[in-house]
C-alpha cells in the first residue's frame, strides 16, 4: 500500500456518515459498560481518603505489593521464555497432537484457579510427581515465592499464547519464505524477520500475562499459601484485610486498579506509538 | 550446463526438467496455475517435490531419486527469490532491507551497509536508502526488492511476475533496471508480459499443466509459435493439423493452405501448425460462393476494441478459438454481435505453416 492510499484509507474511515449500529445498541452497551465502571465507582466512593497513604504505605501493604510486581514481573519473563516457542510450534509447525496441545496450553483460561493450584500442588509439593525427587535434591517449591511465580505462569501463559499464535497467523510466513531464500538461517529469521514483525501481538500478550499475574488469588492460595512476605501477594493481602480492616482493603484495592489501570494503558499508548512511527 | 532441474509434485500435476547455461536468463511464459510458482517454490527449496533433483554449478540443492533424500534448505542454496510484491521486512530501513542478505552471510554491520549502498545505487535507489517501506510507492519498493535480492549474491535469480502488481508508470523503470541487472546473470523470470519476455529473456520456456511445451530463443518462439497459448501472446492465430503440400490438413480433414519457410520442404504427414495474424482474416455473412480454401464456418463469441480496429473473437469448433481485426465500419455494415455464425476466410499469403 503507497502512503497516498492509506492516507485515503483513513480519510474514508472518518468522512463516512454512516456506521450502520442501531440506536438501541448503545442502550445495551451502555448497561454493559456501567456494570464494569459501577462496581469501580462505589469502591472509589467508599475510599478512606484522610487514611488512604498511611493505609498503603503500611508495612503489610508495602511487603505485599512489592512481592506482587516482582512476582509478576517473574512470571512474565517465564511466560515469555516459555510462551514464544509454544505459539511458534502452534502457528508454524506441523506434528501429531497439535490440536489437542493447543486444548490443554488453553486449558488455564477456563479452569477455576483454585483447580490449577491443586494440580500444581501434586505435581510439586512435597509428596508431589516431581515434588519428591525435587525435595531429595534438597528443592522445596511449595509455599515458596517460586511456587507462587509458578502459579502466576501457571494461569497467565495462555494469554501469551494466545495473542501471539493470532498475531503469527495473520502475519503469514511469506516474509520469512523471502529472508530464507536470502540466506538466513532458520534462527536468524526467527531473531530479525519473525519477533519483530509479531512484537506488538507479543507485547500486548506479555501485558496480559502481566496483568493476569497480578491479580492471581485462587492458585497462589492453595499452592503457595499466605505468608508474609514470602507468598502473601497484593489479592492476598486484600482478601485478608477484608476480615479485619475494610478501609485497608479497600484503599489497596484502588492501588491494584491504578496499576492495572496503568500498566494497559501504557502498553495502549505505547503500540499506538510504534504504530505511528512504522506508519510515518 | 550451470543448473539444471528435474523434479514431478504429483499432488500439484507438474512435471518437470529445466536447465540453464551461465549468464542465461529464461522467461517461464504460460496460463495462470500451469505450474510456473510450483517451479519457482521447488527451485528455492519453499516447496518439495515427490521425486527429482537439482544441480547448480555442480552443487547439488536436492536429489530424491531413488531412495536418497538429500534436500538442502532454502538459505543454503543461494537462490533469491523475487515474488509480485516486494515484500520488503517493514519494521528495517531500505538499506537494512538491502544489507539483510550480506548480513545474513556473516557480513559486518558496516560491510553489509556499504554492500546494499553500493546495489541501491544500481538500481537508483540511492536516495531512498534511509526510508522505511511504508514510505516507498510500489515500483520504489519492488526495485529496492531487486536490490535486496542481489546482494544476497545469489547463483541464480527467481523472479515471480515482479512487474504485475505495478501500474503502468512504474513498470517500465523496473523492466529498464532488470535489463541492465540481468545481463550475464543466470535467471528464471516468470511472467504473463510478452514485452518481459522480449526485453529480458535470451530463452522462452511455455508452460501449461504443469508441462513443458514449447521452449526456444525468445524472438523464434514468439514469431513462430508452436502452442496456443505463445500464439495467444504473439497475437497470432494458431490452427494445427499434419504438414502437406500447400499447408496443413486439420484434423477434421480441411486444407489449410499457407507459405512454408524457403528452401525447406515438407515431410508429409509430419504434425505442423499454421499460424496467421488477426489482420489477414475477412468476415463475410452467410455463404461464400464457390468453396474457398482456408475458410471456416465460426460462431462469433467475443467484440471488442482493439487499437483503432474491432477485435472479433470466435470459436471454431474443434479447432479453438481464433480472432480476426476488421474496422468498425465493416463490422457495423455487417451487423456483427456475439452468437452470429460467420466464415472467416484467411489469405493464404499471409500464413504461415512450419513444423509442429
Amino acid at each position: 500500500m503507497t502512503p497516498d492510499s492509506a492516507h485515503r484509507k483513513e480519510s474514508m474511515k472518518t468522512t463516512t456518515g454512516y456506521h450502520g449500529v442501531p440506536r438501541w445498541i448503545y442502550a445495551v452497551a451502555a448497561a454493559g459498560g456501567l456494570l464494569v465502571v459501577l462496581p469501580l465507582a462505589a469502591m472509589l466512593l467508599r475510599v478512606n481518603w484522610p487514611q488512604f497513604v498511611p493505609l498503603i504505605t503500611s508495612e503489610s501493604s508495602l511487603a505485599a505489593l512489592g512481592l506482587s510486581l516482582r512476582t509478576s514481573a517473574a512470571s512474565t519473563v517465564l511466560c515469555i521464555v516459555l510462551g514464544v516457542p509454544l505459539a511458534l510450534v502452534l502457528a508454524r509447525g506441523e506434528f501429531p497432537g497439535q490440536k489437542l496441545l493447543r486444548s490443554f496450553v488453553l486449558l488455564p483460561l477456563v479452569l477455576p484457579p483454585v483447580v490449577g493450584g491443586i494440580a500444581l500442588l501434586y505435581t510439586f509439593g512435597r509428596q508431589g510427581l516431581l515434588g519428591k525427587s525435587l525435595e531429595m535434591a534438597g528443592v522445596q517449591i511449595a509455599f515458596s515465592t517460586t511456587a507462587v511465580v509458578l502459579a502466576q505462569t501457571f494461569v497467565a501463559l495462555p494469554f501469551l499464547v494466545v495473542s501471539l499464535e493470532g498475531a503469527l497467523r495473520s502475519a503469514g510466513n511469506r516474509y520469512e519464505a523471502v529472508a530464507a531464500t536470502l540466506g538466513a538461517k532458520p534462527t536468524t529469521v526467527l531473531r530479525r524477520v519473525t519477533l519483530p514483525l509479531v512484537l506488538p501481538g507479543l507485547a500486548s500478550g506479555a501485558v496480559l500475562s502481566f496483568a493476569r499475574s497480578l491479580g492471581e488469588f485462587g492458585a497462589t492460595l492453595t499452592f503457595a499459601g499466605s505468608l508474609e512476605g514470602v507468598t502473601r501477594t497484593l489479592p492476598l493481602e486484600i482478601y485478608l484485610q477484608r476480615e479485619t480492616d475494610a478501609d485497608s482493603a479497600v484503599a489497596l484495592s484502588l492501588v491494584l486498579v491504578a496499576v492495572a489501570v496503568a500498566v494497559v494503558g501504557l502498553s495502549y499508548g505505547g503500540r499506538r506509538r510504534a504504530a505511528a512511527a512504522v506508519q510515518a | 550446463m550451470s543448473f539444471e532441474l528435474r523434479a514431478s509434485l504429483r499432488a500439484r500435476n507438474f512435471d518437470m526438467s529445466l536447465s540453464l547455461a551461465d549468464g542465461e536468463t529464461v522467461a517461464i511464459l504460460g496460463p495462470n496455475g500451469a505450474g510456473k510458482s510450483t517451479l519457482l517454490g521447488v527451485i528455492a527449496g519453499l516447496l518439495r517435490p515427490d521425486s527429482g533433483s537439482a544441480r547448480i554449478a555442480g552443487r547439488q540443492l536436492f536429489n530424491l531419486d531413488a531412495g536418497t533424500h538429500q534436500w538442502d534448505a532454502p538459505h543454503l542454496r543461494g537462490t533469491a527469490l523475487l515474488a509480485q510484491e516486494a515484500l520488503l521486512f517493514p519494521h528495517l530501513s531500505v538499506v537494512d532491507n538491502v544489507a539483510f542478505g550480506p548480513r545474513s552471510a556473516g557480513a559486518s554491520k558496516a560491510a553489509a551497509r556499504e554492500t546494499a549502498q553500493r546495489w541501491l545505487a544500481e538500481v537508483d535507489a540511492s536516495s531512498l536508502a534511509d526510508r522505511k517501506p511504508a514510505q516507498l510507492s510500489r515500483g520504489q519498493a519492488q526495485r529496492v526488492a531487486v536490490a535486496r535480492a542481489l546482494a544476497a549474491e545469489p547463483e541464480l535469480l527467481l523472479l515471480d511476475e515482479p512487474m504485475a502488481a505495478l501500474d503502468i508508470h512504474a513498470a517500465p523503470l523496473l523492466r529498464r533496471v532488470l535489463k541492465r541487472v540481468l545481463k550475464d546473470r543466470k535467471a528464471i523470470i516468470v511472467t504473463h508480459d510478452v514485452l518481459d519476455a522480449y526485453m529480458l529473456a535470451d530463452r522462452v520456456v511455455v508452460v501449461e499443466n504443469g508441462r513443458m511445451v514449447e521452449e526456444g530463443p525468445t524472438r523464434q518462439v514468439l514469431e513462430r509459435p508452436r502452442s496456443h497459448f505463445a500464439a495467444g501472446l504473439a497475437g497470432l492465430n494458431l490452427v494445427t493439423g499434419t504438414l502437406g503440400r500447400e499447408g496443413i490438413t486439420t484434423p477434421d480433414g480441411r486444407v489449410f493452405a499457407g507459405q512454408h519457410d524457403p528452401g525447406w520442404s515438407p515431410v508429409p504427414g509430419q504434425a505442423g501448425v499454421a499460424a496467421f495474424p488477426p489482420s489477414s482474416v475477412s468476415v463475410f455473412l452467410g455463404d461464400v460462393h464457390g468453396s474457398p480454401r482456408n475458410s471456416y464456418a465460426v460462431t462469433i463469441t467475443d467484440l471488442e476494441p482493439h487499437g483503432d480496429q474491432v477485435r472479433v473473437r470466435a470459436s471454431a469448433g474443434s479447432d479453438g478459438a481464433l480472432s480476426a481485426d476488421i474496422t468498425p465500419a465493416a463490422s457495423a455494415d455487417l451487423g456483427l454481435a456475439p452468437g452470429m455464425e460467420v466464415r472467416f476466410v484467411v489469405k493464404s499469403a499471409l500464413v504461415s505453416v512450419y513444423p509442429a
